[in-house]
């Protein structure tokens, strides 16, 4: 079927989530006993929109990403090491300890980068798309952003530009119904956000956020067309928060009930039946071993990382010359 | 006399003004349902209702805007802006909004909203969520900026705040919500805005802060005092406003002086308050003006790196002792 991954990418993408999966358990753990610094927001069981959406990409596209990245870093190929040894603040993190568990980037494999400033995001990537048709390099940027932050003005003013210049960017919704506290019902006057995007002129599709293989296949004919210079596209995908807006959340407000009836459409169970027949139980079960343990190793080693030392930043300095 | 949070004494001093006047209200990202992020606002929205208790949209931008508007119609909005970091989208409807129209329509419209927001490091927050963009709003005439640090100011000033028929901005600070101190709520307690406050006497040098930096300046008086040097240490209270009259009798006395402030250091807050003190106060000093700040760099992430950067106690003792050396 036409953009449809072949059993290997699927198997990749399988991998990925349990990697991610594994990372964000680990973190909740270590924030729990205080060994993080600053709270931790973790995307347990959103895992398939980050690493569908961007398992088609090459390392020459880009993405934006959040403060709840982890699935994104992690389809776009990022070292799991680096990015723990940089939650924790090492000095071996992926900057240096400088940007944190909110900020992480590795412009090397072209994921610039995580972003606090809610929305702000948006109209990064769709300068980087910009970028990419004046430099007309085949790229596309996508980034991947929260129902919340589809309520700031720049959204709009993004998806504007983004459909008027025909800029080879994509948008992943990934609504998982809560932007901090506050349900997307009591935020949002559309029930469905892409309406807004379609009302720009922007193609859109809306799929089940937790089925990886059906947020690959959305946002693989928007990333094809727009690799083609057609334009902009809009994947929304549904899925639902388990674990709180950080784990400093004091909680009280999502229906337990609701949160088990998503647990039960765990995305990596979806991804496993959809794998089984294909390539064995024995095998998938061996990758989630394999996986666990590398994440495993991979936290433990930044755990034994040195802190940081501290050099002052020369070039935001004031001073034009030598100054004493 | 009751010893509460600080963050209990602002919820407090909300609870007090929108019994007292129906035309206070709040809005926010937050703060109804949850209670606020920082939990200031906890309760309010059980007792007065969604009309005057509105969880927002993240639409920072026009929420601003609305304050402005609202404030000129007839209500008193009270606006929370979760982090100061995210003042710079608030800024057109504060620097090209609120703070003109009162004088260039002659007096005909006031605008009698407050904007609460939190600001500072030393929560690991990184560089989006920890700066003290206080000077950005001090900066522009038309507003008024307060930052107290005790919980009996904090209620004080803001209800002095949401009484005061012009715009104020009201900076918190995320380390400071869960300090304790004394609050007679016997008493009004209104803080007049404006008004600067001597947390405690000395001969030697006097040290400005405001917000958390009075703390540490507190702190690095200690220090002081194990050498034998009697710190003054003043809490401004209020940006802008500025109490002029305290800071010139404080250096009339000491002759010495260490301005604090937890933003950066070219074009910042202490700049300013060293250049005040240059313009007032020249002939008393006989040393020059310390400045105590963050560097001219982003804040990192990392313990160490967030640490060395942030103003402390002994980074405030050693200017103190600089100026007297
Ligand atoms: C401009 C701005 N306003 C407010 C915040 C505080 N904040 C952080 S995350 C968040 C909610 C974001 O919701 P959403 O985009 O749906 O992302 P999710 O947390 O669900 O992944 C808010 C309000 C912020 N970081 N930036
Ligand atoms: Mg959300």
């Amino acid at each position: 079927m036409k953009n449809a991954p072949s059993i290997d990418d699927q198997v990749e993408m399988y991998r990925k989530m349990i990697a991610c999966r594994r990372v964000e358990e680990a973190f909740g753990t270590l924030s729990k006993e205080g060994r993080t610094r600053g709270p931790i927001h973790r995307c347990d069981g959103q895992e398939a929109v980050g690493i569908g959406a961007t398992a088609m990409l090459t390392d020459e596209d880009y993405i934006t990403s959040t403060h709840r990245g982890h699935a994104h870093y992690i389809g776009k190929g990022v070292d799991i090491y680096g990015i723990s040894a940089e939650i924790l603040g090492r000095k071996t993190g992926l900057c240096g300890g400088r940007a944190g568990h909110m900020l992480i980037a590795d412009p090397a494999k072209g994921m610039i980068g995580g972003n606090a400033i809610v929305g702000a995001g948006i109209p990064a990537a769709t300068g980087m798309a910009l970028s990419n048709q004046i430099l007309k390099n085949g790229r596309v940027a996508m980034t991947l952003f929260g129902d919340g932050s589809s309520q700031t003005g720049i959204w709009h003013e993004s998806m504007n530009m983004a459909a008027l210049w025909k800029l080879p960017v994509v948008f992943v919704l990934e609504h998982n119904e809560y932007g901090l506290t506050v349900h997307s019902d009591r935020q949002g006057s559309t029930k469905d956000i892409s309406e807004r995007a379609a009302s720009y002129g922007i193609p859109t599709e809306i799929v089940d956020g937790n089925d990886a293989l059906a947020v690959y296949r959305a946002v693989s004919t928007m990333v094809e067309r727009a690799r083609r210079g057609e334009g902009p596209g809009f994947v929304e995908c549904k899925t639902y928060r388990w674990e709180g807006f950080s784990t400093s959340d004091m909680g009280g407000y999502q229906d337990p009930e609701v949160i088990a009836e998503w647990k039960k459409r765990d995305p990596i169970k979806i991804a496993y039946d959809q794998l089984v027949g294909e390539v064995g139980a024995e095998k998938l079960d061996q990758i989630e071993r394999d996986t666990s343990a590398d994440v495993r190793d991979a936290i433990e080693r930044a755990l034994a990382d040195p802190l940081p030392e501290f050099e002052i930043c020369n070039y935001t300095a004031p001073y034009s010359g030598e100054v004493h | 006399m009751a010893k509460l949070r600080y963050a209990e004494a602002l919820n407090i001093a909300l609870r007090e003004e929108m019994t007292r006047d129906p035309s206070v209200f709040l809005f926010g990202e937050d703060i109804g349902t949850y209670g606020g992020v920082f939990k200031v606002s906890k309760g309010l929205l059980e007792e007065f209702g969604d009309q005057r208790v509105r969880d927002t949209p993240i639409s920072e931008q026009a929420l601003t805007a609305m304050a402005v508007s609202a404030a000129m119609t007839g209500t008193r909005p009270v606006l929370e802006i979760m982090y100061a970091d995210f003042l710079p989208l608030s800024l057109d409807a504060l620097v090209n909004q609120a703070s003109i129209y009162e004088y260039i329509w002659k007096e005909k419209v006031q605008m009698p909203f407050v904007l609460r927001t939190q600001g500072g490091g030393g929560a690991g927050a990184g560089a989006q969520h920890s700066k003290a963009l206080d000077v950005l709003v001090a900066h522009i005439p038309g507003l008024q900026v307060v930052a107290p640090v005790t919980p009996a100011d904090a209620r004080g000033l803001l209800k002095a705040a949401i009484r005061d028929p012009r715009p104020v901005i009201f900076l918190e600070h995320k380390l400071l919500y869960n300090m304790r101190g004394e609050v007679d709520l016997d008493s009004e307690g209104l803080v007049e805005i404006g008004k600067a406050r001597t947390v405690q006497p000395g001969t030697d040098v006097s040290i400005f802060a405001t917000s958390k930096m009075v703390i540490d300046a507190e702190k690095a008086a200690e220090l002081l005092a194990k050498d034998g040097i009697s710190a003054e240490v003043i809490d401004l209270r209020s940006l802008r406003p500025l109490d002029l009259g305290a800071i010139k009798a404080s250096i009339a006395k000491t002759n010495h002086a260490v301005v604090v402030n937890e933003g950066w250091r070219f074009c910042g807050y202490a700049a300013e308050l060293s250049a005040t003190i240059m313009d007032h106060a020249f002939d008393e000093l006989d040393a020059p003006v310390e400045r105590v700040t963050l560097p001219d760099m982003p804040i990192p992430y990392s313990e160490t790196l967030e640490a060395s950067v942030l103003p402390n106690a002994e980074k405030i003792a050693a200017a103190a002792k600089k100026t007297l050396a």
